[in-house]
């Protein structure tokens, strides 16, 4: 993932506020690809726009959307870095300190770089997935690995395709399904065993 | 000597109604305190300012504060509660048109509240035949009673809350347009929320949380381990101020003066004739003027609602395994007894005379009709505890209860579940 031209979506109520950070964020080198707000769809859009960073109105209630969806991981998670009013500030940098999350605070836009915030903020979210892989890892079964390796020969076979790719079409499939990978395996080889 | 200012989180919804009456009130002030509500619009902010110091208390979703202690989710933070903040208060609603395919389908199952879910299952059949895209129901928050009333709803109708129907969170204010724009078929969410959508002809309640569980808990007054362990009288005296709050806002003269009192200063932005309804118990429940009375609906205090009970705790937990969102192994009891402080909460009630429960725990699923339990601070009137499939919930046999669910999206064996189950009475 190309660090200087990480692509990032915006969440905020307030666009005279967004414009700061988007002029900020810019010229420090990131990709701001679009700016949403609590009336868009989120979910779709963000599907669509495949964002590598989320930043988002401390203030927005579309916390809690994002937060799901984050919990989907087949809606391939992203980092989330909180952007919040200066009233909050003193005890958000605690939070910073105590790994709640990353967060921009709005009356430093001007005077200070953004970058380390966005860093620490894709970094940890790294770590965590990193986390989340392995114990992921443990935990899908010998069956489990064993359905996904036959869809796998299937659609190779039948789509003439690489594994990689093979992989990607049983990803894509489970996140428009919002299933298991395994599923959507299982469910591959039904239709091989009816066809 | 002038106490420290606290801040207490809360969220634009009914049952914010205690803390938004001790705050209005004078019970906090009565109390010695010094509070300030701060109206927060998500639950993940409740959450994060409650870890970062910036709020000392906060209305909180039940399953949060588990959910916290036990790091699911995005952080890892130890919260304790010593107070319920009610039972009741959530229903299912329909938009007009998923209620009028229902009643098509199904007229029988749509007679009463009970059976609807057999007629959605009707539906999510029908609609699979005609290679409709599935249904559209959301929630508050991933883990909230909210979301686990629906998924257990729709398991006790064979619905597969995972495969059959798509789950997703939307914010309760916009949950009445999300329905009306068609971008959403139902929803699960508390009060006035339905009630809005009924007044508004967009919606039709299906199902209240009462007829799901009788009596169920909802949200709690979550504080920081950190915060109970260090702050312990300021603590009792939150605990004081709402106890005695949930009196006042039980006394039937009382709920009327309650809808005002949120409309004015919990952020609720509605009007006042959306926020009666659930505090008389007389619903509005659609399509057109049906009307329901249920005068259970929603329990500030009465049938001990602010008492901990960790069987509420385990049924959570048990949830929460069920539907894979606690992806490793627990001890449930240790764990609701590290986050539901029943002792604290005695204490504090014996020095107000309110009598309060000997155990911690009861076997839910087991009253049909509210009923008198005696304890050494005397007796205390319960309420009725019925779910809607009949089960038994004991917390002591926690893996029972999960072999027994058909549905589930379980990520740990039993075996391995019930190896960790070493606290035992």
């Amino acid at each position: 993932m190309p660090r200087d031209r990480l692509r990032i979506v915006l969440v905020d109520e307030k666009p005279e506020r967004s414009d700061d950070l988007e002029r900020v964020l810019v010229a420090e080198g990131y990709d701001v690809i679009a700016r949403l707000t609590s009336g868009d769809d989120l979910r779709a859009r963000i599907g669509e726009l495949a964002p590598e960073v989320i930043i988002v109105d401390m203030q927005s209630p579309d916390r809690d959307v994002l937060e799901d969806m984050r919990r989907l991981q087949s809606e391939s998670p992203r980092p989330i870095v909180m952007f919040v009013d200066e009233s909050d500030a003193d005890s958000i940098r605690v939070a910073v300190r105590a790994g709640v999350s990353a967060y921009v605070v709005d009356g430093l836009v001007h005077t200070r770089s953004v970058r380390p915030i966005v860093e620490v903020a894709v970094a940890r979210f790294e770590a965590f997935q990193a986390l989340r892989g392995e114990l992921d890892a443990a935990r899908e079964s010998l069956e489990e690995r064993k359905l996904i390796e036959r869809a796998k020969g299937i659609l190779m076979q039948r789509r003439g395709v690489s594994e990689a790719d093979a992989w990607k079409l049983l990803r894509r499939a489970a996140m428009d399904r919002q299933a298991k990978i395994a599923e959507v395996a299982r469910q591959v080889i039904e239709l091989a065993e009816l066809l | 000597m002038s106490p420290r200012p606290l801040r207490i989180g809360i969220t634009p919804l009914c049952d914010s109604a205690p803390l938004v009456v001790a705050a209005r009130r004078g019970f906090f002030a009565e109390e010695g305190l010094d509070v300030s509500l701060s109206c927060e619009p998500s639950w993940a902010n409740i959450r994060d300012k409650l870890a970062a110091g910036a709020l000392d208390a906060a209305h909180m979703l039940a399953p949060m504060a588990l959910a916290s202690t036990l790091g699911v989710g995005p952080l890892e933070l130890p919260v304790v509660t010593a107070l319920s903040l009610g039972l009741g208060g959530n229903a299912i609603t329909a938009s007009l048109p998923l209620w009028q395919h229902m009643q098509e389908l199904a007229p029988e199952a749509m007679a009463r509240p009970a059976t609807r879910g057999r007629a959605l299952a009707t539906v999510v059949a029908a609609r699979r035949a005609a290679g409709a895209p599935q249904l559209r129901l959301a929630t508050v928050f991933p883990v909230s009673m909210h979301s686990y009333e629906l998924r257990f709803w729709l398991a006790s109708a064979g619905i597969d809350p995972e495969r059959d129907v798509r789950l997703l969170v939307v914010p309760p204010p916009r949950m009445v347009a999300e329905l009306e724009a068609g971008a959403i078929d139902g929803f699960c969410v508390g009060e006035p929320w339905n009630s809005v959508a009924v007044l508004r002809g967009s919606g039709a309640m299906l199902i209240t949380k009462h007829d799901l569980w009788n009596c169920a808990p909802e949200k709690v007054l979550g504080v920081t381990r950190a915060f109970a362990e260090q702050e312990d009288a300021a603590h009792r005296a939150l605990l004081r101020a709402l106890l005695r709050a949930a009196r006042w806002c039980d006394v039937p003269e009382n709920r009327p003066l309650i809808a005002h009192l949120l409309a004015r200063h919990a952020g609720i932005e509605v009007p006042v004739e959306a926020l009666v309804p659930c505090l008389t118990g007389e619903l509005r429940v659609g399509p057109g003027p049906a009307t329901r009375s249920l005068p259970e609906f929603h329990a500030f205090d009465r049938f001990a609602a602010t008492f901990p009970w960790r069987s509420h705790a385990a049924w959570m937990l048990v949830q929460m395994l069920r539907w894979g969102h606690v992806e490793k192994s627990l001890d449930v009891r240790a764990a609701t007894e590290a986050v539901y402080w029943t002792e604290l909460h005695r204490e504090v009630a014996a020095e107000l005379g309110i009598p309060r429960p000997d155990a911690d725990e009861k076997v839910e699923g087991v009253h049909a009709e509210p009923w008198t339990q005696a304890s050494r601070s005397g007796p205390i009137e319960l309420g009725a505890d019925l779910l809607l499939d009949g089960s038994r919930f004991d917390p002591r046999h926690c893996t029972a209860s999960l072999a027994d669910y058909g549905i589930h999206a379980m990520r740990i064996s039993l075996d391995e579940l019930e190896s960790a189950q070493r606290t035992r009475v």
